[in-house]
């Protein structure tokens, strides 16, 4: 098994990536790590967490498919994509993608195309949490989905 | 035919529901089943992308007994 692909809700196991994607034919590993940012507003409030949901059936199928698209356009040794659903902290991992390569410039064009990938195509929504409160869903990606971007 | 439809994020809570099932005419596509969305509860069918069993789909995809129809918001993984 060559692809470690999966929505989680708990906390990414982080080191566990990266041996996943070690391998002996691999020159090279890049890993993309996306962490909830530290935000504040003029009137001193803070966001304290963004919680993510999914359409999970869908959201597999669709790494899947990511998975499938990045092997057809580059030589990917091991591959790794994990998103994280429910409440993440401030600092707290979202999102990892590792690859493994034999060489640097494959590892770091199909971590880039992943991510870009999933940023505009998954069915997974995030809402941020404000300390006084308030939630409030972040304005997405919309035009990708009417072209039918998995059809390509 | 009958068509379960899944609602999330957005989409869900203004709703107030996260699954519901309408009855459509044999041979409806995404667009008339937006519409009969619309009726039942105004501002769910429009403005959002829909996925057909779990596929992006354009309003003249063609439905079927038994599909699930999601209301896709503007997604914002990552």
């Amino acid at each position: 098994m060559n692809d470690w692909l999966a929505i989680l809700s708990e906390p990414l196991p982080l080191p566990a990536v990266l041996e996943f994607v070690t391998d002996p034919a691999a020159g090279g590993i890049c890993s993309f790590i996306g962490t909830t940012r530290s935000e504040h507003n003029t009137a001193g409030t803070e966001l304290i967490a963004l919680y993510y949901e999914a359409y999970e059936e869908m959201a597999r199928e669709q790494l899947n498919a990511f998975a499938t698209r990045g092997r057809e356009k580059w030589p990917i040794q091991k591959l790794v994509i994990l998103h994280r659903i429910g409440r993440v902290s401030i600092a707290e991992p979202s999102i990892v993608i590792a690859v493994s390569a034999a060489h640097r410039d494959t590892a770091f064009q199909a971590c880039r195309f992943l991510i870009d990938t999933l940023k505009a195509e998954l069915a997974v929504w995030k809402k941020e949490i404000w300390s006084d409160g308030q939630q409030r869903w972040v304005s997405g990606v919309v035009l990708a989905h009417r072209a039918g971007p998995q059809r390509e | 035919m009958r068509i379960t439809v899944r609602l999330f994020a957005s989409a869900r809570e203004n709703a107030g529901l996260s699954q519901l099932a309408i009855d459509l005419p044999d041979g409806a596509n995404v667009a008339l089943a937006a519409k009969k969305l619309n009726e039942l509860h105004p501002g769910l069918g429009s403005s959002v992308a829909f996925a057909v069993n779990r596929t992006y789909a354009r309003g003249d995809a063609v439905l079927n007994d038994g599909d699930e129809l999601a209301i896709i918001p503007p997604v914002s993984g990552g």
